[in-house]
């Protein structure tokens, strides 16, 4: 049986009109309909660009943000149905390694501190001593030294507070681990040593992980089983070989042909999928098949009216589940890619979005730039 | 002679009462027009910085700045701001990491790109308003004319890079800088404006400096690669020279290090390079990165590392190691070809 079982989830975030009497107008349909079975002590990856709601759907499996619809199922436990206070106790047995250390660590807590914390909100047992000795097996754990104990997060570089941010994880021997964004504000060569931090801390306490990253290199080291996101849906679903070696959704091919190689002979051989356009608004997502849009293989019929649902391809490949109609003509050669026109995407949407919110952080995020248009001095 | 000569740049911060900072130490390099020069690091190795020094866009007040950057036969280092800034946007044009930041959110799309325009090629304002029409639509806009009007935040990150990337080959200029251009967007849309860079410095034939920390880019878009660590440049060659035969122990790891999408056994654990940037020894004492260098020997903390040419004169090689990977006898300054 799956360690997690997720069934028609749904998180509509609604779009509000009106100043004083606010009237719901619309959602912006961050995640509309998926299902995941993840086994124990395996890795699930979760890929996707931003925008296509695999944050939220990660957040939501840990009710970091309610669903408006759908089941999750941990252990055999109905999550969802779970009162606060049942679901307090609930979430030792699920953490979450978020991207940014630097963020998700309290700068004014030192290192004993912080790892203590969900020590004594969980009732730990072994009182403070048990607390302190727990403190240095999980810094031993992640490969910090003792010494840091008395330490606040500021005196850490990158890789070193992702390490805290994951022995914070382990504290209390959770089953399953949500990683959003591990590595992607790392350092490349710190990168690998976190990812395989990841992989023996895996091997060494059984733990179940749900990856969540838009790097498609870091995904297919650590996962067993793929999924690819497109605008609130899953579109593919794989065993991680068999997804990168015939990935079948049009998607996923050109999602795959746009991750640079770092091989000057490959990178001039190989072909280019280049999609056209942006990424089409959550909130009026395209009918039928969300991809229809931007897919160099959309047929006349069936594409834009009917959206096609997760199946599996028992002939042509056992395990691999696709979300297109045409996946077997396209696998075929049956049909060939064309051209396709940029469409216009629509970035507000009517009265102010909750879309808003994900440029406020980005432009927050990138707030250390040096900036100015170059001729404006 | 090359469009774009660096000789031993140097960047030193100062603030009182603290140790000096040597954030560029000794970088020089050639950009021949047409060409694509790679500069890679990580965070820290004065990638960003270089770039700043080159486009003399430093602060003046606790930066001092050594050596020459030639353009075109003009010394920029010495020139006074006024003259620079006839040279900025002109004949030197930057596109930054975050479209968001660099452009002004209070301006139109429009008035942002017909400034430079107006400014630098004396175009009248009608006729800037063509130019800039048409400049959107080569960096592939859609409905340009609608674009002209709008505000930044009413574009996608993607269309805001386009932008910059408009304003920036505004007036033709010899030389275009790109921090980081891609870093802030999505794979998909990086491989559009990779694309369009790639073609664009194929038609206009100006000489493009590409900072990154991104292997997999440079391996995609630069003729020559330029390696940073800690200040100085440890490695440079033509990019498939470079990634062929990796010679610095610092690239070689990092090569090594990156999980790759055709990767045929990623069961395997990564290669990892130990410890962190911050793990370092000054440049005059010994190699930066022999802390955490696996074919670290004694002779690494014996003064500054020599420059080990590994190529030919044709096409050089160099390297700032005392044993380069695949190398078995330990070079020092006697037995070093320069």
């Amino acid at each position: 049986m799956s360690l997690l079982e997720v069934r028609d989830l749904e998180v509509h975030f609604p779009i509000k009109s009106g100043t004083l009497f606010q009237r719901t107008v619309g959602a912006v349909k961050a995640v509309d309909g998926v299902d995941l079975d993840i086994e124990a002590g395996t890795t699930f990856g979760l890929v996707g660009e931003s925008g296509c709601g695999k944050s939220t759907l990660g957040r939501a499996i840990m009710r970091l943000i309610e669903p408006t619809k759908g089941s999750v199922t941990l252990d055999g436990q109905d999550i969802l149905a779970l009162s606060e206070r049942k679901m307090r106790s609930v979430r030792r047995q699920f953490q979450m390694v978020f991207q940014d250390p630097m963020a998700s660590l309290d700068p004014r807590q030192s290192v004993e501190s912080l790892l203590t914390e969900p020590l004594r909100a969980h009732k730990f047992p072994g009182g403070s001593a048990g607390h302190a000795k727990r403190v240095r097996e999980l810094l031993d754990v992640v490969g910090l030294p003792e010494s840091v104990v008395n330490r606040y997060p500021h005196e850490f570089s990158g890789g070193q507070r992702q390490r805290l941010g994951i022995a914070r994880a382990l504290a209390l021997n959770p089953a399953l681990i949500i990683a959003d964004e591990p590595v992607s504000a790392l350092d490349v060569s710190i990168q690998a040593q976190v990812i395989n931090l990841l992989k023996e801390l895996q091997e060494r306490f059984s733990l179940t992980y749900v990856v969540i990253a838009h790097d498609l290199a870091v995904v297919r080291h650590i996962s067993k089983t793929v999924a690819v996101m497109y605008l609130g849906g899953i579109v593919e679903q794989a065993p991680a070989a068999d997804l990168y070696r015939q990935p079948l959704h049009p998607y996923t091919k050109a999602l795959m042909s746009a991750v640079p190689v770092p091989d000057p002979n490959v990178e001039e051989t190989r072909s280019r999928i280049l999609l056209q356009g942006d990424l089409p608004s959550p909130a009026n997502p395209p009918a039928g098949c969300r991809f229809h849009t931007r897919c160099p293989w959309k047929q006349a019929t069936k594409c834009d009216t009917e959206r096609p649902a997760l199946r599996e391809l028992p002939l042509v490949a056992p395990g691999h589940k696709v979300a297109c109609h045409y996946a077997e003509d396209i696998l075929a050669g049956k049909i060939t890619p064309h051209e396709v026109r940029p469409e216009e995407v629509e970035l507000t949407p009517a009265g102010s979005s909750p879309g808003s919110i994900e440029a406020t952080e980005a432009h927050v995020a990138g707030g250390l730039t040096p900036g100015g248009p170059p001729g404006a001095h | 002679m090359s469009l774009l000569e660096v000789r031993d740049l140097s960047v030193t911060f100062t603030r009182s009462g603290q140790q000096p900072v040597r954030a560029v130490d000794g970088v020089s390099f050639d950009v021949a027009a047409g060409q694509s020069v790679g500069i890679v690091g990580e965070s820290g190795s004065g990638k960003s910085v270089t770039s700043l020094a080159v486009m003399g866009l430093l602060p003046s007040r606790g930066v001092s700045v050594g050596g020459t950057v030639t353009l075109d036969g003009n010394e920029l280092t010495s020139m006074d701001q006024r003259a620079l800034r006839d040279v900025r946007g002109r004949d030197v044009a930057m596109i930054f990491q975050d479209p968001m930041t660099s452009l002004n959110p209070v301006v139109t799309i429009g008035r942002q790109l017909t400034e430079v325009l107006i400014r630098h090629a004396g175009l009248a304002k009608g006729e800037a308003k063509a130019e800039a029409e048409q400049l959107l639509r080569r960096v592939g806009i859609p409905d340009p004319v609608r674009r002209l009007g709008e505000y930044p935040h009413q574009l996608s990150g993607g269309m805001r890079q386009r932008v910059m990337i408009a304003i920036a080959i505004a007036c033709r200029p010899k030389l275009l800088i790109a921090d980081e251009p891609t870093t802030a967007l999505d794979v998909t849309i990086q491989a559009q404006i990779l694309d369009l860079l790639r073609t664009l410095v194929a038609e206009s034939g100006c000489g493009m400096i590409m900072i990154t920390h991104d292997l997999g880019v440079v391996a995609g878009l630069c003729d020559d690669v330029h390696v940073m660590y800690s200040g100085r440049i440890v490695e440079s060659a033509g990019t498939k020279d470079l990634f062929a035969r990796p010679s610095h122990p610092y690239t070689d790891g990092l090569l090594q290090s990156i999980p790759r999408i055709d990767d045929d056994d990623p069961d395997n654990l990564l290669h990892t390079i130990p410890g962190s940037a911050r793990d370092t020894v000054p440049w005059d004492r010994g190699c930066a990165f022999q802390p955490r260098c696996e074919r670290a020997v004694a002779e690494c903390l014996s003064g500054p590392p020599p420059v080990a040419e590994l190529g030919t004169p044709i096409v050089p090689h160099p390297v700032r190691c005392v044993r380069p990977v695949g190398e078995d006898v330990i070079l020092h300054e006697g037995n070093v070809a320069r």
